[in-house]
């Protein structure tokens, strides 16, 4: 029986690995290492921004800056750096369809 | 890579679950698998929540954990320095039960039977799984202290280690009342790795901020047996020179061979002894004791080798390591953010290999360690990681990541902040 490719979910087990956008699912999963300071799901404790049901172009606009270095931060200049555009704005989106509590 | 058309349907329903909030916590009831977890630290705790959050309550959690709260390790040391106490880091598991249907079992895991996937307790009671996720942390290797061997647990009681929150940091803390002023503490660090590579550091800041209202005759004496501050090093120098000058000595290239429990005396393979009126010793470590009776220690005899994917030991054998327990890739460090971290892409690895879906190839791990200078101010080390598909390793990403040029008050509330949402997020 012919298999077909594993599309749509986690298609991109070739190197370099974000040679392309990241998948929804693993949006989620990069979007869950923000969780430690920012909430999980993107809902925050208290004392760091909630992403949650943020625009996307708001959260994708703020993590450029603190990459490029044009919004003071603590530690956020030094962590958006370790993202590409394309990881920042599939984590964005991803933040701006979770429900805001 | 392909897969069957049905398997390719079932892990696309395994991801269209990712949206389940709470309200969903009915306990076991799925038909997704069953997994459990060994441990409830930052990563035990975390994975069964997120194989609950992210499985849609379809699969089932059993955490076994014999403590009966989470004891935070980070921020433990501000309870040394007076500003914080022991319950202020202590955190309940109900959560993890009422509203992620997590069933917790206060108990300790004693054997593992890899073959017919059961675990065993100490409480006489047996769990089957699908899925093996050990997550102990640490233990400490009293037999590397001679005088510890024929009674490790009276030794700690009078050199406590304090590196497992709980009791043994209410112990060194009420020493450190009892301590006359002009008295010496002493902190012994081991060979790097270890847990938590910039908390003894903190910690020598935080008995010397207690000192320095209080007893301000008194020293802190760091005798590490590494030849250099493990951790932001510059920033930790500066804090001794400047906040904590003339009360904080550091001392590296100790490594210590004995202790004179009679005497609290430190001895060491080179240089001389060291008397102290407190003296806080951090063994050598290795992966806790369940990660050797499971078979899944294999470097050194002491950590435990994964693949970065899935957490999964290079045994294999469906059995799931995370946290300290593991052999950390290159600049990852023995921390509770990391554990964490391995602990959801642990998870979402579990939930596509019980849909029998691949694992995503491409996971990625942040870290954060805050360290309290004062009782306001403080300093960090934060990294982003990335897979790296030819060294089959995590990798730093390059660029990222770094320290502050100074302390602050600004980064003391961004650790408090931290603090409150990682709690929330392995455990609420």
């Amino acid at each position: 029986m012919r298999t077909i490719s594993a599309i749509g979910i986690f298609a991109i087990a070739v190197a370099p690995a974000f040679a392309q956008a990241p998948t929804t699912a693993q949006a989620r999963d990069m979007a869950a290492t923000c969780a430690n300071c920012h909430g999980t799901n993107g809902v925050s404790s208290g004392g760091t921004d909630s992403l949650a049901g943020v625009p996307k172009a708001e959260t994708a606009r703020k993590m450029r800056e603190y990459k490029a270095g044009n919004r003071p931060s603590t530690v956020m200049q030094q962590l958006a750096k370790g993202f590409t555009d394309e990881q920042i704005d599939a984590m964005a989106a991803w933040f701006a369809a979770q429900p805001a509590k | 890579m392909t897969m069957q058309r049905r398997d390719f349907l079932r892990a696309a329903a395994a991801v269209a679950g990712a949206g389940v909030l709470p309200g969903c916590a009915t306990t076991g009831g799925g038909t997704g698998g069953k997994v459990v977890v060994v441990g409830g630290g930052y990563g035990g705790a975390t994975v069964s929540k997120y194989l609950r959050m992210w499985g849609g309550g379809k699969v089932e959690v059993t955490m076994i954990e014999p403590r009966e709260n989470f004891v935070s390790c980070p921020i433990s040391n501000l309870v040394l320095g007076g500003s914080r106490t022991i319950a202020d880091v202590t955190v309940s598991y109900e959560a993890l039960g009422k509203r992620w249907g997590v069933n917790v079992v206060r108990d300790t895991v004693t054997g593992v039977d890899a073959d017919k996937r059961v675990v065993t307790t100490a409480g006489g009671k047996t769990f089957a799984y699908d899925r093996l996720v050990l997550s102990p942390g640490i233990d400490l290797q009293f037999s590397a202290i001679p005088s510890y061997r024929a009674d490790p647990a009276r030794a700690i009681e009078i050199a406590p280690h304090a590196w497992q929150a709980g009791p043994q940091t209410v112990l060194l803390r009420r020493q450190l009342e009892a301590m006359p002023d002009g008295g010496v503490c002493a902190i012994s660090i081991p060979l790097a790795p270890y847990r938590c590579p910039p908390g003894p550091y903190e910690r020598a800041c935080q008995i010397a901020f207690y000192f320095k209202r209080h007893k301000p005759r008194s020293k802190v004496l760091i005798v590490d047996a590494n030849p250099d501050v493990t951790s932001k090093a510059g920033l930790f120098k500066r804090a001794w020179a400047e906040e904590y000058r003339g009360i904080v000595e550091y001392r590296p290239n100790h490594t210590l061979a004995d202790v004179d429990l009679a005497t609290r005396t430190l001895k060491f393979e080179v240089g001389d002894d060291l008397r102290a009126n407190v003296i806080n010793v951090i063994p050598p470590q290795n992966a806790g004791a369940i990660a050797r009776t499971a078979g899944v220690i294999t470097a050194n005899n002491r950590w435990c080798e994964v693949d970065f994917l899935s957490y999964e030991s290079i045994r294999g054998k469906g059995i799931h390591v995370l946290g300290d327990s593991t052999l950390s890739a290159p600049g990852m460090p023995k921390s509770g953010h990391m554990a964490n971290n391995h602990a959801k892409v642990a998870a979402s690895a579990i939930l596509n290999l019980l849909a029998g879906a691949p694992v995503n190839p491409a996971p990625m791990l942040m870290n954060a360690c805050f360290s309290y200078i004062t009782d306001e101010q403080a300093i960090h080390v934060v990294s982003v990681h990335h897979y790296d598909v030819a060294k089959k390793t995590m990798v730093a990403v390059p660029g990222s990541g770094g320290v502050p040029p100074a302390m602050s008050p600004f980064i003391g509330r961004a650790a408090n902040a931290w603090a409150k949402n990682i709690w929330a997020d392995s455990l609420g």
